[in-house]
């Protein structure tokens, strides 16, 4: 793997770094390799009961009546319930506050009707799981079916099936950012290039299914919740005001959690009932969810129809955007759900110059499962329009897609740059990430092997896809819930050191990343720093672990508690050495003065400040700081990421034969993470591309319901990816460090069908929907074909076709590319 | 109607009765209480499950607790002797081959099937054993490499042993 990037110092004010920029191993590893951790359902309480759930099979009607009795009688059953009897268990809250915003009551089992397939109704608890089960599938619902509606134009049109009565329409909310004279734009463009994406609905799919386990001790009047959480503390909060308990009686543990992925970013109707079902019983109730719950009933992401409108000079400059969204809320709103189009809104310009701009959203309810944060959340949607649109505008131009990119990036010494969108891009150097991308893929020979190969019969295509994302989330002024993080360091008295952190990592490594950071700094060995997160009653209030922000919020919240502890062990060594503040310095186990002449080891520092028997005057015994970091802005990593395709031209089969990712997220600190990060984002974003889709029929019922139709990227399936990296420090933060989670899948999802329709350009295809299944391949080439042999000239219209998927075949068979 | 089963579970016999319907991964978890075995779907999909019976590699989901009756299972829980790592352990930790850690003890098992079939597997052969064995967070790239790394410490060991001799 080649790696010219360096690790940059620029920005930090700590000492030279031992463990920052090292491939240390995880200290999380030994547990989880061994099968000794403990994710939620591994849990097992003394007296626990297992939950579970009758949901609907239909997508959309009216409950009738419900019978329970045979669920009842079954020995083992403890109790069965429907919502009628959840008397004080709040509804499933919506963090999410805009103007003209509907917001539908969403209770926690169904009430009086239906919305989506998988709709919780009644639950069960018994003594086992397989009683909860057989329970389950003896209750009786009689539904009175209603018209269904699944299709976003549809739902708006007048004669539709309204979801939510009280609205009496199924548009959730109208969203509109506007910036320049778009007007002008157009009316001044020598070309305008339009095409109608479709981004389509996934499933996040995280490897363990969500979980929940509720104990309540009444004497104690403690509940204490663990869940698959991304977000303990704002789940403790959520679950105080669902269940009617002050925050103070509750606890959330977010114990060992196995991937999220965005889809644990939220609070469900589960984390709700558990714990109400274990106040109410006196005993622990636990859920966990099966893998076709985990499909019908968690979040879903994307599922949103673009029309993009560029407008361009003949040279190739970018004269305007006009974007019009339609984004599937689903049934109900989630947490997040109407604010994750709104990212796609905000990130639209790309890494562009785009003098004016005009995005229209518009939320729409259907009979699905709501959308909300999945990986990239709205920002890979935003990515894909302007990363396709500008491929297609290449293509149109005639002009090389690599350079047609680069005509437009701003200049590096233009950061900070404001974007027609309204945000300040921190800092990035596009034009070394492309070009750096360019050299690795060959590119040159790969644009060589591509026009021969058109000449034999053989698709060849190059796909490049240049990105910037919104990390370190963020400002509490641009998120609904605070966008800061907190972290405490504490030195124990044996000089071992606790970190906690607000942040609650689910995979991302954390526990050694923030070790190799604090270990830095205090001049110690990672093996000493002991990282806990993800228990509401150890850690300080915190957000959590989601957009990118873990490290490059929560680690600098730890940082920064760390400095604060630092200046006090400077004092305190001014203090024992009788010199000046100004002369200590904390080096490698020891904090010397006067130029070393004097010193002292870190662990009798450290036993100093605990037995408190000589400390200056006003000096607070013990080592321990916590800071609450607010960032002053987000940040913006970058790159440019290149694919290498075959596409059968009678399989419509395609074959990944290269695949070059060059990716900035600043200053790194454990370069084997950050790549873990970029590999798993890639193979994610390449299965929207080219497998994943959730698809819902007329009836509303999931076709993709299970892993086998679910079509999640498999190892054979996946080339090996070639990753190197620029370092281009942020200055948002003191560490320089920008966030990568979302990176891999925000690049290479436009990357990919880039790569397939550049391919397929000699037909006259210029855009094929996702995923890029060999069947909706070949059925692109065989319809380009037909129409190439029955229309040899037909009209050059935009599309405008209200089909939702398909191919647009344009008028022009040939290309060109430098 | 319950069933009496026993079942060597990593060089111990586990003894119990059980509903003749009761999946080898509910035995090993709930039973056994060894949860290092983590189950991703159940319907024999996604390989989380995956444990050796009788040294094959086996979904445990899609197996009965009763079809397991004498014979042999290993877990993750086996896999290190004492607190010597096996090789393929010290594979995955050297290569970052996990994130989230939830498929991990069914990539392991999977993969000690390839290697004792196939000492020394290509990375297209690795991945072709592996592909009944979803992960999400890693790419797969790690997890290639870590069999590799693993493959090469054995065959390392194996010559080492030899030489011995």
């Amino acid at each position: 793997m080649a790696r010219n990037g360096k690790a940059n110092s620029k920005g930090n004010t700590k000492q030279a770094a031992v463990w920052v920029g090292k491939k240390l191993k995880r200290k999380e590893d030994p547990r989880l390799i061994q099968g000794t951790s403990h994710y939620t359902d591994d849990l097992k309480l003394p007296r626990m009961l297992y939950c579970t759930f009758a949901r609907s099979p239909m997508a959309h009607a009216e409950i009738r009546a419900i019978r329970t009795d045979a669920a009842r009688a079954l020995p083992g059953v403890i109790g069965v319930f429907i919502s009628e009897d959840l008397t004080g268990l709040g509804m499933v809250p919506c963090a999410i506050q805009m103007p003209g915003l509907n917001v539908p009551h969403h209770p926690v089992l169904a009430t009086g009707r239906v919305r989506y397939v998988g709709e919780p109704v009644a639950a069960v608890v018994a003594e086992d799981l397989y009683t909860a089960r057989d329970a389950a599938e003896l209750i009786e619902v009689d539904y009175e079916p209603l018209p269904v509606v699944v299709n976003m134009e549809k739902a708006l049109e007048k004669d539709s099936p309204v979801i939510h009565e009280q609205f009496r329409t199924n548009r959730a909310f109208t969203h509109a950012l506007k910036n320049g004279d778009i007007q002008s734009a157009f009316k001044k463009a020598d070309r305008v290039v339009r095409q109608r994406m479709v981004n389509q609905r996934l499933a996040p799919m995280a490897m363990e299914a969500r979980a929940v386990l509720a104990e309540y001790l009444p004497g104690e009047n403690r509940l204490t919740v663990w869940s698959a959480t991304q977000i303990p503390h704002l789940l403790r909060t959520q679950i105080s005001v669902m269940v009617g308990l002050p925050e103070t009686a509750v606890r959330v543990i977010a114990p060992e959690v196995g991937g999220g992925f965005g889809s644990k970013l939220n609070v469900y109707r589960e984390e709700g009932l558990v714990p109400w079902l274990a106040m109410k019983l006196g005993r622990p109730v636990k859920w966990a969810e099966t893998r076709r719950e985990n499909i019908t009933s968690t979040i879903h992401g994307r599922d949103t129809i673009n029309d993009l409108e560029l407008a361009l000079k003949k040279d190739g400059t970018i004269l305007g955007l006009r974007v019009r969204i339609l984004a599937d809320m689903g049934a109900y709103h989630q947490l997040l759900t109407p604010l994750i189009p709104q990212l796609t809104a905000l990130m639209q310009a790309g890494c562009y110059k785009i003098p004016a701009i005009d995005i229209e959203i518009q939320g729409v309810f259907t009979n699905k499962m709501s959308t909300d944060a999945y990986r990239g959340a709205g920002r890979p949607e935003a990515t894909y329009n302007i990363e396709r649109i500008m491929d297609v505008a290449a293509h149109e131009l005639g002009m090389d897609p690599a350079q047609f990119r680069v005509k437009n990036f701003p200049q590096p010494k233009e950061f900070p740059f404001t974007t027609v969108t309204g945000l300040v891009y921190d800092s990035a150097k596009y034009q070394e990430s492309i070009k750096r991308a360019l050299q690795l893929s060959g590119y040159e020979t790969l644009r060589r092997r591509q026009k021969s190969g058109w000449k034999n019969g053989k698709y060849y295509g190059v796909g490049v896809s240049t990105y910037v994302e919104i990390c370190a989330i963020g400002p509490s002024a641009a998120t609904p819930a605070g966008g800061w993080e907190s972290g405490t360091v504490r030195i124990e008295p044996t000089g071992k050191v606790t970190v906690l952190t607000g942040a609650s990592p689910h995979g991302q490594g954390e526990e050694t990343t923030f070790a190799q950071l604090i270990a830095d700094e205090l001049g110690i060995d990672p093996d000493d720093v002991t990282v806990l997160h993800g228990d509401t009653l150890a850690v300080p209030y915190g957000i959590g672990t989601f957009g990118s922000r873990a490290t490059a919020v929560g680690g600098t919240a730890a940082y920064l508690a760390t400095q604060k502890l630092k200046a006090k062990m400077v004092t305190l060594a001014a203090h024992l050495l009788g010199a000046k503040s100004s002369d200590v310095s904390i080096g490698r186990g020891r904090i010397s003065a006067k130029g070393g002449k004097k010193s002292i080891a870190f662990g009798e520092l450290v036993m100093a400040a605990y037995t408190a028997r000589n400390i200056p005057p006003g000096f607070e015994p013990g080592l321990e700081a916590t800071h609450f970091f607010e960032p002053p802005n987000f940040t913006f990593p970058f790159g440019a990421h290149i694919a290498s395709v075959e596409v059968d031209g009678e399989t419509g089969e395609v074959k990944i034969d290269k695949y070059v990712a060059v990716d900035d997220c600043g200053n790194v600190i454990n370069p084997m993470l950050v790549d873990g990060q970029i590999h798993g984002g890639i193979a994610q974003g390449m299965g929207q591309a080219m497998w994943e889709e959730l698809i819902y029929n007329d009836e509303g019922q999931i076709v993709t319901g299970t892993l086998l139709d679910y079509a999640l990227p498999k190892a054979h399936l996946l080339p090996e990816f070639t990753l190197d990296r620029t370092v281009t420090p942020t200055p948002v933060n003191p560490m320089g460090v920008k966030g990568v989670g979302e990176a891999g899948t925000i690049a290479s999802t436009p990357c990919m069908v880039n790569a397939v329709c550049d391919a397929l350009s000699p037909l006259g295809i210029r855009h094929i929907d996702m995923p890029l299944k060999p069947e909706r391949v070949w059925s692109a080439m065989q319809q380009a074909r037909a129409s190439a042999q029955t229309e040899p000239q037909p009209t050059h219209k935009p599309v405008s076709s209200r089909a939702t998927q398909g191919t647009y075949v344009s008028r022009k068979a040939s290309r060109s590319n430098a | 109607m319950q069933k009496n089963v026993t079942i060597n579970i990593n060089g111990e016999a586990h003894r119990h009765p059980v509903e003749p319907r009761l999946l080898l991964v509910h035995f090993l978890r709930e039973v056994a209480g060894l949860t290092g075995t983590h189950i991703g779907c159940e319907t024999s999909l996604c390989g989380a499950c995956t444990v050796l019976l009788d040294g094959r590699a086996v979904k445990s989901c899609t197996v009965l607790a009763v079809q397991a009756d004498g014979r042999s299972v290993t877990t993750v829980e086996g896999l290190a002797q004492g607190n010597k790592l096996h090789a393929l352990q010290e594979g995955f930790w050297e290569e970052h081959g996990l994130q989230c850690g939830f498929c991990t003890p069914g990539m392991l098992m999977c993969s000690h099937d390839l290697l004792a079939n196939h000492p020394t597997p290509t990375s297209a052969e690795i991945r072709e054993a592996i592909n009944g064995n979803v992960c999400r967070c890693t790419g797969y790239q790690n997890i290639v490499n870590a069999v590799k790394n693993a493959s090469r410490k054995m065959a390392k060991r194996v010559s080492a042993r030899a030489g011995a001799r």
